[in-house]
């Protein structure tokens, strides 16, 4: 098992082995950019053939934790930018200290999303699973829909079924607007969950006191993997959350 | 033969299934795809037996389609597009280069345990009802109504994505940073031009076909609706996500191929390649319109006249770097001293194949007529001229080439030539009587055929017993020369290049001293070092296995 | 710093230390641009001009990721061959968006 920090036998020069890791992991991320691609494509798609019934899907999902996670996780950005900083001017101690905001903020991300997924639970909105649109008209009390709410709900419905034909069809159609919701927040999750655990890693190795002015690729790179995610959830707050709010 | 190298430097299992050697990885790789390879080939066989009769008479229609579906995966997934880059890529790139390894040694043994498990998900997936939906997985027939394996097998053809990935970033990673002192891009041997072209692909592609099969899994699992048109899904939206990937796949196929053929011909004609600059050129070139012209296998499935067009001028544009190569490798061979070893009839026997099998896809990028010859055995015949005529013949081909320093021995050379001459010969017999059955109509894909079709069907079949005998017996002598064939020498044939600069079989760290690079590849005139003729000297003639 | 030869001229692995006060404008800017968003996305633009909500939407996504890109992962003062790496990342997506989208939009050209 190698010390971080240390030449590995492949290599000629420390130099020559960042260089190797930092290309090695932009090529990765140019992977994650056609992986998530595909989603979005098939987005891309569905939301022009199914334009209402997107708007009016997207509307049942509570704007403010959009927003708030979309706050948190550009902040953990920046914490994490500053723990790259940290490194380079060989401030160890607040090398962990950025670690763990970051790491923290990615935390609050996930509990907010989880918040929002048992909504989505409670509401019967998960595809596969006793998906239904008509739940909530049906259940105000459950979603917490008040007088209001629940008669623009109704008119939205019934736009929905002129456009789509039938109860069914307004059913399979938001079914596909929830299943990339699902799908494209579920798959960044996922990305982020490995991120917190390469962030744990980073934390302990830091207070090891690893992470040097000479040496902090790992630092960086993985840097480069959590700015990354970020950057799909840029884009997945406009495109899940911001469809049609007027 | 050294005392001391790669193969023995250090005993026992551990010593190989924990290697971080590239050279053991290529040799893991080099099992595991032969596995795959005969897994492929037994489906083939009874496919083959099945047709020698217009009602067929070896298996039900169902059956059939799990024939033909089976031996689609095991081929491409599993053999195609590892075997040359996983396993002549992985043994040649860091040799070809001047390096110990590659970038990511580790990362290069996760990628071929990630291929065990997937390949293992899909031979699952064979094992408990096969799948019936054509390696295509179009939907909804295969996320809605096939009653078949379909999600072990989609699972395992996404777990095998990643081993892809994986090698096509060490490659890149690898070929920019670790290249020796004076080793620049135009002094690369352009097999690793090859490579690097290819490894664009695995990086660029192979994530879409995984979140597609992911998508259409998942579909199947919760009855989503993506591609199912009963739930508003759109059929077609899968099609051209399965196809963005899956057509420039085919260049994943073939590029590595070209490459080989672009180190075995100047090597048997004694002479630098015609057009060096234009070869490496033109691999980048392929690599990157690869991917502009997927919509061509979806001219009948419903894309708009106009994209149609598109895709079809396209295509046309892709077959003009194929052709420069075409055109520079018989360049070298003008003028050249040409003999004929095995690699070399590997080599000529890919040319013409190839280019019956590139012309043809020609006659299907015209949108005219496509129409009549679509999803008929003019495409099959297409495809096997280009796959096997051509991706395999440099796989096998190249095999025969690097032997000697993989293995530090000769096979015998008399038999190896006889078995190119009978691969050769029993492809051709078995492929171009489909050409003949495409354009007479009979469609692909389906268990029976009109009575008329016989003799053709009949004639493939006889092809095809030929054939497997041209790929049995390299296995046997390849296999045989490893314990008594004769040792070969550092550089048998001679050829340039760093990696016959080694002892063969190399030692583990490949250079004792890194090499410094300053002449030019393939320069058959000034290599001394190499035994290569000198201005004043005579030139050397190549050993031979048997003489 | 050592300097290795390349396909794009010479590669110098060097480092360029950005700031926290540059760090902290960008994060500020990209404040700024989700405020925007999130405000712009109430409005109706779409009476303006076809499809002006998503357009704008994306173009303050797309500023928001240049940004990221840039400065939090030092694009900028990364190679030539690093933004060429990710220059061909989102041409490839553009590639595939474009052309599937092609075929959809083209497809009600057709006579009948």
């Amino acid at each position: 098992m190698h010390r971080t920090g240390e030449l590995y036998g492949q290599f000629q020069t420390l130099e020559q082995q960042k260089e190797s890791a930092t290309l090695g992991m932009w090529t990765f991320l140019i992977t994650e950019i056609l992986f998530f691609g595909g989603l979005f494509m098939t987005y891309t798609i569905n939301r022009h053939t199914y334009a209402q019934v997107f708007a009016f899907s997207s509307r049942t999902i509570l704007l403010s934790w959009g927003a708030i996670n979309t706050v948190v996780l550009i902040g953990s950005s920046l914490t994490m930018a500053m723990a790259v900083w940290s490194a380079q001017v060989g401030k160890k101690k607040l090398v962990t200290i950025f670690l763990i905001l970051t790491l923290v903020l990615g935390t609050v991300f996930l509990g907010i999303k989880a918040v929002e997924y048992h909504d989505k639970y409670v509401e019967h909105h998960i595809p596969g699973l006793n998906f239904d649109m008509y739940y909530c008209t049906n259940n105000p009390s459950v979603c917490h829909l008040d007088d209001a709410a629940l008669a623009r709900e109704k008119k939205e419905l019934k736009e929905a079924e002129d456009q789509s034909g039938s109860q069914v069809a307004v059913n399979a159609h938001s079914q596909l607007f929830f299943s990339l919701y699902f799908g494209m927040t579920g798959l960044h999750a996922l990305h982020m969950i490995i991120g917190a655990g390469l962030l744990l890693w980073l934390i302990v190795e830091s207070m090891k006191g690893r992470f040097t002015a000479q040496y902090n690729t790992p630092v960086e790179n993985i840097g480069l993997y959590w700015h990354f995610v970020d950057i799909v959830w840029i884009y997945l707050f406009p495109l899940l959350y911001l469809i049609d709010r007027h | 033969m050294p005392e001391e190298h790669y193969l023995n430097a250090t005993y026992g299992i551990r010593s190989w299934l924990l290697t971080t050697d590239h050279k053991r990885i290529a040799l893991l790789y080099l099992a595991s795809v032969t596995f795959f390879f005969f897994i492929g080939g037994i489906f083939a066989t009874m496919i083959r037996i099945h047709l020698l009769t217009p009602q067929g008479y070896l298996v039900t229609p169902e059956t059939y389609n799990k024939l033909f579906t089976m031996h689609g995966v095991a081929m491409i997934f599993f053999f195609l597009i590892p075997s040359i880059p996983a396993v002549l890529g992985n043994f040649l790139v860091p040799m070809m280069i001047g390096a110990k390894d590659l970038a990511f040694p580790k990362i290069n043994l996760l990628s071929w345990y990630i291929y065990l498990v997937g390949g293992g998900f899909v031979l699952y997936s064979f094992a408990t009802g096969g799948l019936d939906t054509g390696w295509t997985f179009y939907t909804p027939l295969s996320s809605v109504y096939s009653n078949s394996a379909v999600t072990p097998a989609v699972i395992g053809i996404f777990i095998n994505g990643f081993s892809s990935i994986l090698t096509g970033l060490n490659f890149v990673v690898t070929i920019h940073t670790m290249r020796a002192p004076g080793m620049t891009w135009f002094r690369l041997p352009l097999f690793v031009w090859a490579q690097y072209a290819t490894s664009i692909i695995f990086i660029l592609g192979t994530p879409v076909i995984a979140i597609t099969l992911l998508l259409a899994g998942l579909e199947r699992m919760f009855h989503l609706g993506f591609f199912n048109p009963a739930l508003g899904g759109d059929p077609i939206l899968f099609q051209h996500l399965f196809w963005f990937y899956s057509h420039p796949a085919v260049y994943i196929m073939i590029l590595p191929a070209m490459g080989v053929i672009s180190e075995i011909i100047p090597t048997f004609t004694r002479k630098p390649i015609f057009g060096y600059a234009f070869i490496a050129g033109s691999s980048i070139a392929i690599a990157v319109i690869g991917f502009l012209v997927w919509a061509h296998h979806m001219f009948l499935t419903g894309e708009s006249t106009y994209a149609a067009l598109a895709f079809s001028l396209l295509s046309y544009l892709v077959a003009i770097p194929s052709a420069v190569k075409v055109f520079n490798w018989t360049s070298t061979l003008y003028k050249g001293s040409i003999s004929y070893d095995t690699p070399m009839l590997y080599a000529l026997g890919f040319i013409g194949l190839f280019l019956i099998g590139g012309l043809t896809g020609l006659f299907l990028a015209c949108l005219g007529l496509d129409i009549h010859i679509h999803d008929t055995y003019f495409v099959v015949a297409h495809f096997h001229y280009i796959m096997v005529g051509g991706a395999v013949m440099g796989y096998v081909g190249g095999l025969h080439f690097w032997w000697p320093k993989i293995t530090g021995k000769l096979y015998p050379e008399f038999l190896a030539r006889m078995a190119a001459v009978i691969l050769f010969v029993g492809f051709n017999l078995t492929f171009f009587p489909q050409f003949i059955l495409g354009y007479l109509g009979m469609p692909r894909r389906y268990h029976n055929y009109p009575p008329e079709f016989q003799v053709l069907n009949v004639m493939s079949t006889a092809g095809a017993s030929i054939l497997a005998l041209g790929y049995l017996l390299p296995m046997l002598y390849l296999t045989w020369s490893m314990r008594y064939g004769k040792v070969a020498g550092e550089n048998p044939w001679p050829a340039t290049g760093l990696e016959w600069r080694t002892p063969s079989p190399p030692p583990t760290e490949n250079f004792d001293v890194t090499p410094v690079v300053d002449w030019e590849p393939y320069d058959f005139k000034n290599r001394p070092d190499l035994g290569l003729a000198t201005p004043t000297g005579p030139a050397l003639s190549p050993a031979h296995g048997d003489d | 710093m050592t300097a290795i030869s390349g396909f794009f001229g010479e590669v110098r692995v060097s480092e360029h230390i950005v700031s926290p006060k540059l760090y902290i404008l960008i994060f500020a800017a990209l404040m700024v641009l989700t405020g925007t968003t999130y405000f712009a996305a109430q409005v109706d633009l779409n009476q303006y001009f076809a499809a002006l909500n998503i357009i704008v939407a994306l173009v303050i996504a797309t500023c928001k990721a240049i940004l990221v890109i840039l400065f939090f992962m030092h694009a900028k003062y990364s190679s030539k061959r690093t933004k060429l790496i990710i220059i061909s990342g989102f041409f490839w997506l553009a590639i595939m968006l474009s052309l599937t989208l092609g075929d959809y939009a083209s497809r009600s050209w057709d006579v009948h």
